[in-house]
C-alpha cells in the first residue's frame, strides 16, 4: 500500500525502530569487537534489563528509577558473567564460546520465567510521553519518539566514551591488538570486564527503554537476537559505526519492505545481509581482515 | 527413528516376551472380553504393546516456552485435570463417558510432557520418542495449527491416535484430515460463519476492514473465511497485513492499518502476538477509530490487554466459564478447575479436558484400544453431553459438532469478578454454520 503519507510515516518509523536496534547491536560489535566472543546471551540481557527495570518500576512507580535500574543491574550482570564464565573461555575455541553464551541466555530466559512466569509484564511509558502526537502528515506514539531520541542520545555518549575517553583509548587498543595493550601495561582483563559489562548494559538499556512499547515476556529478546547479528553483519563485525549504520538501514528495510507486502520484511532483510555479505563480505563499514 | 521403522512384528514379539516375563500374563488373563477378541488383529502402531500392561500412555507436547506459552501451560492443566478425573472416575467425567469407571477400560492413564515450543518439527520429535519410548495410545496437544497437521500427518503414518489440542485453521479437518486425528474445537470457517452475521448486525453492510494476520495455516485459513462471510454483506478488505509467528514490534503494519482508511480491525494473532499488536494499535490511536475484532479468541486477552481496551470487542470462542449457568457439566468442570488450580479455565483448558473426555468414551464404547476400534466409535457419531451440551464427531472429516460461543468484552464496570471479562451474547449451534465435510478437501485415510 505505497501512498505518500504512508511512506513517510514508514520512513520515521524504520528510523525509530532501526535506531533502538543500533543501539543493541552497538553492544554486541563492542563485545566481540574487543573481547572476540560472540555473545548469544545477547537478546536474553535485553530481555533481563527489562525486567530488572520492571521489578524497579514495581517498587517505585518511577520510570527513570527503572531505566536506572535496568541499566546498572545490567552492567553489574555482565561484569560478573564475564568474571565467572566468558573469562575461562577466551582460550578456548570459538564453537566453545558460542555455546557458552547460547547456554548462558537459555538459563537467563528461564530463570526469567520461572519467577515471573509467562504473563505479560507492563512497564507503563511515563506519563508525559504518553498518547500520540501529531506530525502533521501522520500521527505517532508520543513515546516512540522519545525512544528514538533517548536511543539516539545513548549511542552519541557510547561514541564519546569509545573514541574520546583514555578508557575508551584502551578498548579500541585492545580491538586492534589486545596482546600489545597487555605488553604495555595494563591490565587487559579488567577492560574486558569493563567491555562485556558496557555491552550488557546497551541491551538492558535498550530492554528496559524499549519495555514500554513490546511488552515483557521471556521470550522477548529471541526474535531481537537475530536481527542484531543481521545488524552487525551487514555494518560490518566489531565496527561501532557500523553498528549504527547497520540499525538504521534494519530498521529501514522492515519498514519498507512491509509497504509492499509485509510478509516479506524479514527475507528482505535477510536478502539485503547476503548481498552485503557477497559483495563486501567485511560489512558496510568493517575493515577486511579484522576480527 | 529407527525403532518406529523396523517391522511391528518383531517389536510385538520382543515386546510380548517382555510382558510375560514381568508378569503380563496374569493381566492379559483379567482382559475384557472384547479386548481379547480384538487381539486377533494384526499388531498395528503401538497397539496392542501400549495397553498390554495395567496403565496406557498419552503423550502430550504443548507449548511451553515462546509465543504461545500462557494458553499452553493452560491447556496443560486441561489435559492433567482430565487425566485425574479419569483415574479417580470423576462423576464429570462419567456423565461424559458414561462407561467409565476409574481409568480407560480399567488400566490408569500416565502421561509425558514436551515443550513444542508451537513448532512442528520439535513436537513430532517429542511425539516420535513418546511413541517408540513409551508406546504411547495417543497423542495430543497444539495451539499451533501448523503443529496440529505436522502431528495429524505422524498420526497416520504411525497409526496412533492424534487428538489436536487448540487448533483453529480449516485444514486440520479439511485438507490435512487423517483418519487417525480428531479434533474438539472450533475453527475458521465455524468462527466467520457465527460472527460474521453478528457483526453485520452491529457495524451494518459495506464495511472497511483491516486483518492482522499470521502468517501460517491458521492465520490463513481463518482471515480467508472471514473475508468470504463478510464479503457477503458487501465487507471489503482495504489491507491485510500478514506478519510472522512471534513478531517483535507491530509498528510497521500498524502504520498501513492506520493509513488504509479501514473501520473495522479483525486481529487473527493469537497468543501473545495478539496482546502485543492489540497494546501496540492503541498506542498507535488505532482503536479509537477502528473497532477492533478478534475472530478466534485468545486465552488470558483480557487479562493481559486490560478490560478497559477490550470493552466492547467481540470474539468467537469455544468455551467460556459463565456458561456455567446454562449447562451443568460446564459448573462441574469450572468448579473442579478453579479448585485445583485456583482460577477460572480458559477455553483451551476445557478443549484440553473434552479431548480426553470424549477419547475416553470412545475407547470405553469400543471395548479395546485397538486403533481401527476406536476410530470407528468415534465414526458412530454418537450424541455426548459435554460442557456446551449436546455434541457428536463427524465421520467423515472426524471433526466435532459442537456450538461456536459468541462473546463481547465487557466494560470493568460491568464485571462481577475480576475474571468476569466477557459477556456471552450468542451461542450459535454447531450444525448450522460448518461447511459440508469434503468442502475444504478433506480425504480420511485408510484404517491399517
Amino acid at each position: 500500500m505505497i501512498t505518500w503519507p504512508n511512506f513517510v510515516s514508514q520512513l520515521v518509523n524504520g528510523l525509530a525502530a532501526g535506531t533502538l536496534l543500533a543501539l543493541i547491536s552497538a553492544g554486541l560489535t563492542i563485545i566481540y569487537g574487543t573481547l572476540g566472543v560472540l555473545n548469544l546471551a545477547h537478546g536474553a540481557m535485553f530481555m533481563l534489563g527489562g525486567y530488572a527495570g520492571f521489578v524497579a518500576f514495581q517498587a517505585t512507580g518511577s520510570f527513570a528509577l527503572a531505566v536506572l535500574a535496568g541499566s546498572l543491574f545490567m552492567l553489574v550482570a555482565g561484569a560478573v558473567i564475564e568474571l565467572v564464565v566468558i573469562r575461562r573461555f577466551y582460550s578456548r575455541p570459538p564453537e566453545d564460546q558460542i555455546l557458552v553464551t547460547f547456554g548462558i541466555g537459555i538459563v537467563l530466559v528461564e530463570v526469567v520465567r520461572f519467577i515471573f512466569g509467562s504473563l505479560t509484564a507492563t512497564v507503563p511509558p511515563p506519563a508525559w510521553a504518553a498518547g500520540i502526537t501529531s506530525l502533521g502528515f501522520m500521527i505517532y506514539p508520543t513515546y516512540r519518539l522519545v525512544v528514538l531520541g533517548i536511543a539516539a542520545v545513548a549511542l552519541a555518549v557510547l561514541y564519546v566514551v569509545l573514541y574520546r575517553t583514555r578508557i575508551g583509548l584502551i578498548v579500541r587498543a585492545g580491538i586492534e591488538d589486545s596482546g600489545m595493550v597487555g605488553l604495555l601495561g595494563i591490565n587487559v582483563y579488567r577492560v574486558f570486564m569493563l567491555v562485556f559489562g558496557i555491552g550488557a548494559m546497551a541491551a538492558g538499556f535498550a530492554g528496559i527503554i524499549n519495555a514500554p512499547v513490546v511488552s515483557l515476556t521471556p521470550n522477548v529478546g529471541d526474535s531481537i537476537l537475530v536481527q542484531t547479528f543481521v545488524v552487525v553483519v551487514i555494518g560490518g563485525v566489531g565496527s561501532f559505526p557500523g553498528a549504527i549504520l547497520g540499525g538504521i538501514i534494519a530498521g529501514e528495510i522492515l519498514s519498507l519492505t512491509s509497504m509492499v507486502n509485509p510478509a516479506y520484511s524479514d527475507v528482505m532483510l535477510f536478502a539485503v545481509m547476503t548481498l552485503v555479505l557477497f559483495l563486501r563480505p567485511q560489512g558496510l563499514l568493517g575493515l577486511a581482515g579484522r576480527a | 527413528m529407527n525403532r518406529l521403522t523396523q517391522p511391528a512384528a518383531t517389536r510385538r514379539a520382543v515386546l510380548k516376551a517382555g510382558v510375560a516375563a514381568g508378569g503380563g500374563l496374569l493381566a492379559a488373563a483379567t482382559l475384557p472380553a472384547a479386548a481379547r477378541a480384538a487381539e486377533d488383529h494384526p499388531p498395528i502402531g503401538t497397539w496392542p504393546a501400549g495397553s498390554e500392561g495395567d496403565s496406557v500412555f498419552i503423550g502430550i507436547s504443548v507449548p511451553r516456552t515462546g509465543t504461545y506459552a500462557i494458553q499452553g501451560e493452560d491447556e496443560l492443566k486441561g489435559y492433567l485435570l482430565a487425566i485425574e478425573h479419569i483415574n479417580a472416575g470423576d462423576p464429570l467425567i462419567r456423565a461424559i463417558s458414561p462407561k467409565t469407571k476409574q481409568g480407560v477400560l480399567g488400566k490408569k492413564v500416565t502421561y509425558g510432557v514436551a515443550d513444542s515450543e508451537a513448532k512442528p518439527n520439535t513436537a513430532v520429535e517429542a511425539q516420535s520418542r513418546f511413541i517408540s519410548q513409551n508406546k504411547a495410545v495417543l497423542m495430543t496437544g497444539s495451539t499451533s495449527s501448523a503443529v496440529a497437521v505436522a502431528l495429524n500427518k505422524l498420526a497416520e503414518r504411525e497409526k496412533v491416535l492424534y487428538v489436536a489440542g487448540i487448533s483453529g485453521s480449516n485444514d486440520t479437518t479439511g485438507k490435512d484430515c487423517v483418519r487417525y486425528g480428531f479434533r474438539q474445537c472450533f475453527y475458521g470457517q465455524t468462527a466467520a460463519a457465527a460472527l460474521a452475521p453478528k457483526l453485520v448486525q452491529e457495524m451494518g453492510k459495506n464495511r472497511k476492514a483491516a486483518y492482522l494476520t499470521p502468517d501460517y495455516t491458521y492465520g490463513h485459513t481463518v482471515q480467508k473465511s472471514m473475508e468470504e462471510y463478510l464479503g457477503k454483506s458487501g465487507w471489503t478488505t482495504v489491507t491485510n497485513q500478514v506478519a510472522p509467528l512471534g513478531a517483535r514490534d507491530y509498528s510497521s503494519y500498524l502504520l498501513n492499518v492506520a493509513n488504509s482508511g479501514a473501520e473495522v480491525l479483525l486481529n487473527i494473532n493469537w497468543g501473545h502476538d495478539c496482546v502485543l499488536s492489540i497494546q501496540q494499535a492503541k498506542q498507535f490511536g488505532i482503536l479509537d477509530k477502528q473497532k477492533l475484532v478478534v475472530p478466534y479468541q485468545v486465552p488470558f486477552i483480557s487479562k493481559e490487554v486490560g478490560p478497559e481496551v477490550m470493552q466492547g470487542v467481540l470474539a468467537a470462542t469455544d468455551f467460556w466459564w459463565t456458561l456455567q449457568d446454562k449447562y451443568p457439566l460446564a459448573k462441574m468442570f469450572v468448579e473442579s478447575f478453579e479448585k485445583k488450580y485456583g482460577y477460572k479455565p480458559e477455553w483451551g483448558a476445557n478443549n484440553g479436558y473434552m479431548e480426553f473426555a470424549l477419547w475416553a468414551d470412545a475407547v470405553e464404547r469400543a471395548g479395546t484400544f485397538y486403533p481401527p476400534a476406536v476410530i470407528k466409535s468415534y465414526e458412530e457419531g454418537k450424541k455426548t453431553q459435554s460442557t456446551v451440551g449436546e455434541v457428536y464427531f463427524r465421520a467423515a472429516d472426524h471433526q466435532l459438532v459442537r456450538p461456536v460461543i459468541l462473546v463481547r468484552g465487557k466494560k470493568p464496570s460491568d464485571m462481577k469478578a475480576p475474571d468476569d471479562y466477557w459477556e456471552v451474547i450468542d451461542i450459535v449451534p454447531g450444525e448450522g454454520v460448518m461447511q459440508a465435510p469434503d468442502a475444504f478437501g478433506c480425504k480420511l485415510g485408510s484404517y491399517t
